[in-house]
Order: C-alpha cells, then sequence, then structure tokens
C-alpha cells in the first residue's frame, strides 16, 4: 500500500471510521527527525497489506495536532476503532512501531 | 564548502580527520579541549610510547598532528548540525560552515539531566529540539535547562515563537552573557497537570509556572545533534554500522559516543574507519 494524506478534511473518514488499524505520522516539512522518519513509514506502507499508513503535515493541520495533544515531532499515532491506542513520540524505528500493532 | 567536518578533537575525531585528508580531502576539525582524554593522567596501554603518555600531553599532539597535515581547525562550540544528501550546515555560536559529510566525535556526554519528571513528560512539554518542537509553543511560557552557549542558542531559536523564556541552570553558573532570564536554583522536579508540563518545583521551595522546557545542558554533544538530525538511538547509544555510518547518510559517528570498549585504541580505529567511509561517500556524490 502506498503512504496516504491525512488532513482535518480526511481524518474522520480515513483514520477514525477505518476498519483496518491505522498509523498516523504527523510531521512537518522543516524537522529534521521527520524526514527520517518519512521512509520508515514508506516501508511500513510498503509491506503491509493490512494497514494503513498516513502521514499528517503538522504545518497545515495545527488544529488537528493541537486535538491529539502532538507537542514533539515526529510524533506515530497507532489508531485502533478510532482511538489513538498507541503513541510514539520522537524518531520510532519500524520494529517498534510494528510491534505495537 | 569542506568536503568533510569532524565534530570532537579526540583521538577518534582527529583519526578520522588526518585518514580524510591524507586522501586529498578538505578537512576542518571542531574541538573545544573538552574530552575524556585530558582526564586521564597516564595512559600505559596505547602502542608505542615506552613510559606511557599523560592524557593532555596525548590530545595536544593529536591536534598539533593534525595541523601539520594541513587539517584546518577551529576551537569552537558547535550548537546545531542540520541539512541531509551531501549538503550539511554545522553552526557554531557565530558562524556556520558547509561540508559534504559530517564526522561527529564529541564522546558520550549526557543530554538528561537527572531531574525528577524529565523522562514522565518527554514529548509532553520536554522537547531536546527547539527547531523542531518551536512550532506547538506560539506564545508561551518557555524554560530553557542549561547554562552556556548551546541554550542560548537554543533560546534564540524560540525567541521568536515564545512568549517568555527563562534559562534554567539548575545551580549551575553561566559560562556565556545574554539578555534572557536566567534562574540558578537548582531544581526539584518538573511536574504537569492532566500528563502535561505545568511548571517547575526548585529546592527552594520557588516555583515557576511553564508550558513548554527545552533541555540543553552543557554543550551540544552527539546525543544533542542526534535529536535533531533523526539519527537512531538505542538506550542512549548511537546506532552505526560497520562503517560508523549513521542512518542519516554522510554522518558518521565514532569513538566514545558510539559506545562499547572506551578506549583510546578502539576510538583512533573508529575514526579511521569512519574517516575512508566518509572519503568514499564525498567520492561518490561527486561522480553522480
Amino acid at each position: 500500500m502506498y503512504l496516504r494524506k491525512f488532513t482535518q478534511d480526511n481524518f474522520e473518514n480515513e483514520v477514525l471510521k477505518a476498519e483496518k488499524t491505522v498509523i498516523v505520522d504527523f510531521f512537518a516539512t522543516w524537522c529534521g527527525p521527520c524526514k527520517m522518519q518519512s521512509p520508515i513509514m514508506d516501508e511500513i506502507a510498503g509491506s503491509r497489506n493490512d494497514l494503513i499508513v498516513g502521514k499528517i503535515d503538522v504545518d497545515e493541520n495545527r488544529d488537528l495536532a493541537i486535538k491529539y495533544g502532538v507537542m514533539s515531532i515526529p510524533t506515530i499515532m497507532v489508531f485502533k476503532n478510532g482511538e489513538a491506542k498507541n503513541v510514539f513520540i520522537g524518531l520510532t524505528s519500524k520494529e517498534d512501531i510494528l510491534e505495537a500493532v | 564548502m569542506y568536503d568533510l567536518i569532524v565534530i570532537g578533537g579526540g583521538p577518534a575525531g582527529i583519526s578520522a580527520a588526518i585518514y580524510a585528508k591524507r586522501a586529498n580531502m578538505n578537512v576542518l576539525v571542531f574541538y573545544t579541549m573538552e574530552s575524556q582524554l585530558l582526564k586521564a593522567h597516564k595512559i600505559d596501554n596505547y602502542y608505542g610510547f615506552v613510559n606511557g603518555i599523560n592524557g593532555q600531553e596525548l590530545y595536544n599532539n593529536g591536534i598539533g598532528q593534525a595541523t601539520n597535515l594541513g587539517v584546518h581547525l577551529l576551537n569552537e562550540e558547535v550548537t546545531d548540525v542540520t541539512g541531509g544528501d551531501g549538503e550539511f550546515v554545522v553552526k557554531t555560536f557565530t558562524n556556520e560552515y558547509k561540508a559534504k559529510s559530517v564526522v561527529i566525535a564529541t564522546g558520550n556526554k549526557k543530554i538528561k539531566p537527572d531531574i525528577k519528571g524529565i523522562d514522565e513528560y518527554e514529548g509532553r512539554g520536554i522537547s531536546y529540539c527547539a527547531i523542531c518542537d518551536g512550532f506547538f509553543y506560539r506564545n508561551k511560557k518557555i524554560a530553557v535547562i542549561g547554562n552556556g552557549r548551546y541554550a542560548i542558542s537554543e533560546a534564540n531559536d524560540l525567541k521568536n515563537v515564545a512568549s517568555e523564556i527563562t534559562i534554567l541552570t539548575n545551580g549551575e553558573n553561566m559560562t556565556e552573557d545574554s539578555d534572557y532570564i536566567v534562574k540558578k536554583s537548582k531544581i526539584l522536579q518538573i511536574a504537569g497537570d492532566d500528563g502535561i508540563v505545568s511548571k517547575v518545583i526548585f529546592e527552594d521551595n520557588s516555583e515557576l509556572a511553564i508550558d513548554g522546557i527545552f533541555v540543553a545542558i552543557g554543550q551540544a554533544g552527539g546525543g544533542d545533534f542526534a535529536k535533531k538530525l533523526g539519527i537512531l538511538m538505542e538506550n542512549g547509544i548511537i546506532q552505526t554500522d560497520e562503517n560508523m555510518e549513521t542512518n542519516v547518510k554522510g554522518i558518521y559517528v565514532c569513538g566514545n559516543l558510539a559506545g562499547g570498549f572506551l578506549q583510546v585504541n578502539k576510538a583512533a580505529y573508529e575514526g579511521a574507519v569512519a574517516g575512508l567511509a566518509a572519503v568514499k561517500y564525498v567520492k561518490s556524490i561527486q561522480y553522480k
């Protein structure tokens, strides 16, 4: 599967109402560690059809970041049935993320 | 632009610089006269010194040797490293330098202060990267924990965002003057509301209401740069491959910062490996 782009407009439908587990990467284009997180998310998206993986640009979706208490980027959240079940703060390895799934 | 910038003037950093210089690279080394080596009264287990050698003398010899081989050396503290893809920017308090590759050999400085609450609130009001997370503290009250140029440089990155900045030295004296409000009291703990940082409580029973805390203690070290660049760490140790390369292409880590055996022999070996790997990397991007 490819890496999706989540926004304030599609978040409810694509993340909260999704039937599959969704992994969300809150990032910004100007953040160094976010750039290193990006290929890890691509890898997860490319290798797991049972998951939905996507990114949220905090610059464009500030309210969403604030709503979910994001105060440091990258922040990775694993959503199941509309709820954030796991939160990883800072650069996180593929293994650590998949372990939580 | 330099082919290689080395941060750290100990045995790892200098060895990397020497190997790269001898491969005709244009090399700059930043050193600060802060090395574990300087604390060693006598080193008896390093090859070739009949009566052992004093740590300070060995360090000075390394600086002199690199200078004689044509390496450019600056006695300056690096406060930040940014960039990627063969174009890195190394910032000091007063200047910026560009390089195609970077070797970080700053020793194993601790980046976390021993303060109650520091782990609990990481990412919940405590941050190690002003550039990354300043965005979330617009018009908020911020503290920077630290006492030197690194703390001031982090505060500078936040001053256009935050409504108020206080530097908390946690009992230390500032090593550099600035216009920021400085509170010197020792910190007892960081406390929060609803799982998010809300105040700092000091040993003298005073309190400071705060929305965010940025950690920048002492001189900036490898762990600090790693947090900003996105270099993978596990249990505080930077992860490298057999060429001392990190997950950020073109950035190498060696010596005590890379963990393991804290010995001059190992530092010099890893420096040599990192220096040669940097040469290979620079050549590979040149001929692309």
